[in-house]
């Protein structure tokens, strides 16, 4: 479904992405991993062109993103994305977080988009919170919002950049439990986590970056268990 | 001491008149500003070269020459020029507009990059329009923190105003002037008038008080 070839990125003299070459296919559940500066995140943002490759492609469904005849705005409407800093409006109520762009992008009424943002704030669990602002919400829940937020959109793929690295700990469970239910569901997801656990129990993949390149492609249970290269095991030793 | 105020007292209607002749062109410069300066603003953070410089280069004429040079230009030189009689009214409208324009897009342009880089990109990843993303996510956010500092440039407008009445527009300064030279005392008209530009920037700062309670919405 989504293909990425040979992906390099520059930012000024650093080059961040080295030549990255993978698939994430239709229900996929892949988890990205590496030390910090290792281009997880820019790899991410990529996809959803928040950067622009500097060489490369990335095509979902056959449709090239970087190519300037691809309207990049339909596109993005098709991948939801999680932010680390939750990034949610701070002058909408929770329930305007979620219909502004169904209402504002894909023209739905507002019946609809408040019938379905409210279906998705039960699947999240703050139904009660539908009239509250983002700044009387805990961080577990602003995470929480900013999901159903990008899920309001109806995306073929969910793109999260370390989802719960700006929680308390105590509040990483619950988002953690939302994208489990997400999983299951099916949705393709790509995952930048520090949550080894998480990628370990939930991911259908791990690919492991460091220093711009993708190092180990694998399933979970041989990544955690038997790491192919020395840096995966430098790298798993030190977090685990 | 040599104070008579009940010497204005006829002319008092005459002067109260002023308030609204002021207000008129006051209002409307305020809105033409904030308009031209939003549009001025866009261009500065745009990433078309050309439209930075265009910004930049309307910037430093505007704010580089003195408010009244521009008034006088505007009203004495435009006829000579295009041979149309410019009315003091419109003359002073474009002035301040155009005046008042380079610094609310100063102004409007700090408070867009003082919002979190992290809106745009919550706003582009969810597909939303440029267009759309400044006038319903970035504007509001940058507008309430910019509010105090585009109170203070409508004060700023307010009072200086006055010098429209260097090209004979009756506003309330002119008033007080020709009153000042029928009575052949100067120091209460202008006294008066000073009192009610005192009153109407008062009015302005508690507007500008309510408007920044209601819009507090996130702290």
């Amino acid at each position: 479904m989504i293909k990425i070839e040979n992906l390099y990125k520059q930012f000024g003299d650093n080059e961040v992405l080295k030549g990255i070459t993978t698939n994430i296919n239709s229900g996929e559940v892949v988890s990205i991993i590496g030390p910090s500066g290792s281009g997880k995140s820019t790899f991410l943002r990529c996809i959803n062109l928040l950067e622009v490759p500097t060489k490369g492609t990335v095509s979902i469904d056959g449709k090239s993103i970087p190519d300037k005849n691809t309207n990049i705005l339909k596109v993005r409407q098709q991948i939801g994305m999680v932010f680390q800093h939750f990034n949610l409006f701070p002058h909408l109520n929770v329930l305007d977080n979620l219909t502004y762009a169904p209402i504002k992008v894909k023209g739905e009424s507002r019946q609809v988009a408040e019938d379905k943002a409210r279906n998705l704030l039960a699947k999240v669990g703050l139904t009660e919170k539908e009239k509250a602002f983002p700044s009387n919400l805990s961080g577990g829940q602003k995470q929480r919002v900013a999901i159903a937020r990008a899920l309001a959109m109806e995306p073929n793929l969910m793109l999260f950049d370390e989802p719960t690295s700006a929680l308390d700990p105590e509040m990483v469970k619950e988002v953690l439990n939302v994208m489990k239910d997400l999983a299951k569901s099916g949705m393709t997801m790509a995952i930048v986590t520090h949550e080894m656990g998480f990628a370990r129990e939930v991911a259908d993949r791990v690919l492991f970056l460091d220093g711009g390149v993708l190092l180990e492609d694998a399933s979970p249970a041989e990544f955690f268990s038997n790491p192919k290269t020395a840096r995966a095991k430098d790298f798993l030793e030190k977090v685990l | 001491m040599n104070l008579d105020f009940n010497q204005i007292v006829p002319y008092i209607p005459f002067i109260l008149e002023g308030i609204w002749v002021t207000l008129q062109f006051v209002i409307i410069s305020i809105i033409f500003g904030f308009i031209l300066g939003t549009g001025l603003a866009l261009c500065k953070i745009s990433k078309i070269k050309a439209l930075n410089w265009f910004g930049d280069a309307y910037t430093s004429i505007f704010r580089g020459t003195p408010l009244i040079l521009q008034l006088m230009i505007i009203y004495f030189a435009i006829p000579q020029l295009t041979g149309y009689d410019i009315s003091p009214f419109l003359s002073a409208i474009l002035a301040f507009g155009l005046n008042s324009s380079a610094y609310v897009s100063e102004i409007i342009r700090a408070g867009i990059q003082a919002v979190d880089k992290g809106q745009t990109e919550a706003a582009q990843a969810l597909g939303v329009p440029y267009r759309l993303m400044m006038k319903d996510i970035i504007l509001p956010q940058a507008l309430k923190n910019i509010l105090p500092a585009l109170m203070n440039e409508f004060i700023t407008l307010t009072k200086e105003s006055a010098i429209v009445s260097t090209i004979g527009y009756l506003d309330l300064m002119r008033r007080a002037q020709v009153v000042g030279a029928d009575i052949y005392r100067n120091f209460e008209p202008l006294i008066f008038v000073g009192f009610i530009y005192w009153l109407l920037v008062m009015v302005l700062t508690i507007i500008g008080k309510i408007v920044e309670r209601r819009m507090k919405f996130s702290d």
